[in-house]
């Protein structure tokens, strides 16, 4: 029928783009990866460079598990995981239960914390690296406070330098978590902290029993978002940290992974990095989501189309 | 990532809470936000009046105001050759970028909210599963794959993956904004003699503009303040440095020029008015744009 191939023919046209493109550059590199992580390949390679001489089997991925300095960067990882959860997690919610209340200034500070956000990372590294040099800002003021004990070479002291490192992540995106967790206090009726008033709890009481439950989806949702951040960190420690310095102690699982397979010129072993960031990444994801975001994502995502 | 995303996550001016029974509390809440606003806002600001020492003055004495205030660094930068090249290299990235994401995601959540046909859930659980393919996995392998295709290097080499990997994100936002419109109003414009394009132009396009919105300042900024695709693919290219784009161009700087603090300040503060500028003028939606992303 006419009308039926019309159709058809617009439904064709209109996801044609999006789908060549999402597949074409989104699915087939992590395929390509996975493919490439079982080959020895020479900087500069080429589709057409890829033949059976090169072939390895399994030697990427061993190697990388044998490997110290890859080991490190998974802990580094996972500790930049853990830290920003325990630490940015809790802080952010005392924040923004403090601050949601009536109060002179709101809509400017809601701004003013979300600065650090709308940088680059890039920026916000370079900014942080250029306040932390031996003779920079913060030692300075570190030393007209009286303090001149902990002044430090921030970014350049390996014992140091992963925590100044997390430092400026949390510097960086806890205005986000704070702004994600006002609104989520906008969906907790207030009625139920009046009630809850009436019943005689005290302020610590009426948070800890009646907000932060009913908190606990947003706490959820961004604890998620944080893990897979945490994961991809790459941009900061690449600017903020030497080269020298990253691969004695800051490396993280990202940084590894561009260092050895574009810069240390070694694809084939760059992809294995690559496929092993992606299954752990989609392990937790999918592992999270099922015990913790299930409740939260029902009828969304599993659901997806009505 | 919710996928829920009703177009509803807007920061509404919220209902006061209920009035403390200790006043106590106040000022420290005031002292608590003074302290939060301050290290927020605080680096940024050392950076920016950091533009206007001397590198000496800056060394002498590093906390401190500028004793003389000098204007040199900014017109350094300003007259530089490069630091335009990067400025307008990262606007016509982010400029394809945006206009790429916004067009085939809409076509494609056009596609998905109002057809129906077999397939369709399948479609929507393959651009929501992209969420678990982040850049950062895919892209070393994805620049192999742009050096064999021959855009390694180029700018295009940086703009189509972009779009690809913002799709996700544009059509989980979209389709529910463009199924939110009833199919009262599809029939009664077909009554009306409109055809389905007349429909989709007249009707259901200005109706989904903030929705479009939203998406369309997400795909900017995250093509603004791109960083590690720009490295793979335009840092180990054959471009010069005068037209990488921003985020590239100041690492450079900084690095090129390390010695020369007080420059390096005035680039990296100039470097980030664009991102500042664009965000006051956006504050609401982006806010609302991300937690309305993350919970509907």
């Amino acid at each position: 029928m006419h009308g039926k191939a019309r159709t058809r023919l617009e439904i064709v046209l209109f996801v044609a783009p999006a789908l060549i493109l999402f597949i074409g550059f989104v699915i087939v590199p992590v395929v390509l990866a996975a493919v490439y992580s079982f080959f020895n390949l020479p900087a500069g390679f080429r589709w057409e460079m890829l033949n059976p001489e090169r072939f390895v089997g399994w030697n990427n991925y061993t190697r990388a598990f044998s490997t110290p300095e890859f080991r490190k960067a998974i802990a580094n990882t996972f500790f930049i995981l853990f830290a920003s959860l325990l630490v940015q997690g809790p802080l952010a919610v005392g924040i923004a239960l403090l601050l949601n209340r009536r109060m002179r200034g709101r809509g400017i500070l809601r701004l003013l914390i979300f600065v650090p956000y709308v940088l680059a990372e890039v920026i916000a590294g370079l900014t942080w690296k250029l306040l932390l040099q031996p003779n920079g800002g913060v030692n300075a003021i570190v030393d007209a406070l009286g303090l001149g004990f902990l002044h430090r070479n921030w970014l350049a002291d390996p014992k140091l330098a992963l925590y100044t490192i997390f430092f400026i992540l949390t510097w960086k995106y806890i205005g986000f978590a704070i702004l994600l967790m006002l609104a989520g206090l906008q969906g907790v009726p207030h009625e139920l902290g009046e009630a809850a008033a009436i019943d005689g709890a005290s302020w610590w009481q009426t948070q800890r029993y009646v907000t932060l439950p009913l908190l606990a989806p947003t706490i959820r949702i961004w604890a998620f978002l944080s893990i897979i951040g945490s994961l991809q960190v790459f941009d900061m420690v690449w600017v903020t940290v030497a080269p020298t310095l990253r691969q004695m102690s800051t490396e993280t699982m990202a940084t590894y992974m561009v260092q050895q397979g574009q810069f240390a010129g070694q694809p084939g072993y760059g992809s294995a990095i690559a496929v092993i960031l992606f299954f752990i990444s989609l392990t937790i994801a999918l592992g999270y989501q099922r015990l913790a975001l299930r409740r939260d994502l029902a009828g969304s995502v599993t659901r997806g189309v009505r | 990532m919710s996928v829920s995303t009703a177009p509803t996550g807007a920061v509404a001016e919220e209902p006061a809470a209920p009035a403390r029974r200790f006043s106590l509390g106040q000022p420290f809440v005031y002292l608590v936000a003074l302290i939060v606003a301050a290290l927020a806002i605080g680096p940024v600001i050392y950076v920016f009046i950091g533009g206007f020492r001397t590198t000496a003055d800056l060394n002498a004495n590093p906390a401190g105001l500028p004793d003389p205030w000098v204007l040199d660094n900014w017109i350094q930068v300003l007259t530089a050759k490069r630091f335009w090249g990067n400025v307008l290299a990262s606007v016509f990235l982010a400029v394809c970028t945006t206009a790429g994401v916004v067009v085939a995601g809409l076509m494609a959540a056009y596609v998905i909210a109002r057809y129906n046909f077999r397939g369709r859930q399948a479609l929507y659980t393959l651009f929501a599963a992209g969420l678990m393919f982040p850049l950062t996995v895919a892209a070393l392998p994805l620049t192999l794959l742009l050096r064999t295709l021959g855009l390694h290097g180029t700018y295009w080499g940086v703009i189509i993956p972009g779009i690809a990997f913002a799709l996700p994100t544009t059509i989980i936002i979209l389709t529910p904004f463009l199924r939110a419109i009833p199919a009262e109003i599809e029939e009664a414009a077909v009554i009306d003699g409109a055809s389905r394009m007349q429909f989709f132009w007249r009707i259901l396009l200005p109706l989904s503009k903030p929705g479009l919105i939203t998406v369309g300042i997400l795909a900017f900024v995250g093509s603004w303040n791109g960083y590690l695709l720009p490295l793979l693919v335009i840092s180990t290219g054959s471009m010069p440095q005068e037209w990488w784009p921003l985020p590239l161009g100041v690492t450079q700087f900084s690095t090129q020029y390390s010695q020369n603090t007080g420059a390096v300040l005035a680039y990296t503060s100039l470097a980030m008015i664009p991102a500042l500028v664009f965000f006051l003028a956006a504050e609401k939606r982006i806010v609302s744009g991300l937690t309305g992303a993350v919970k509907g």
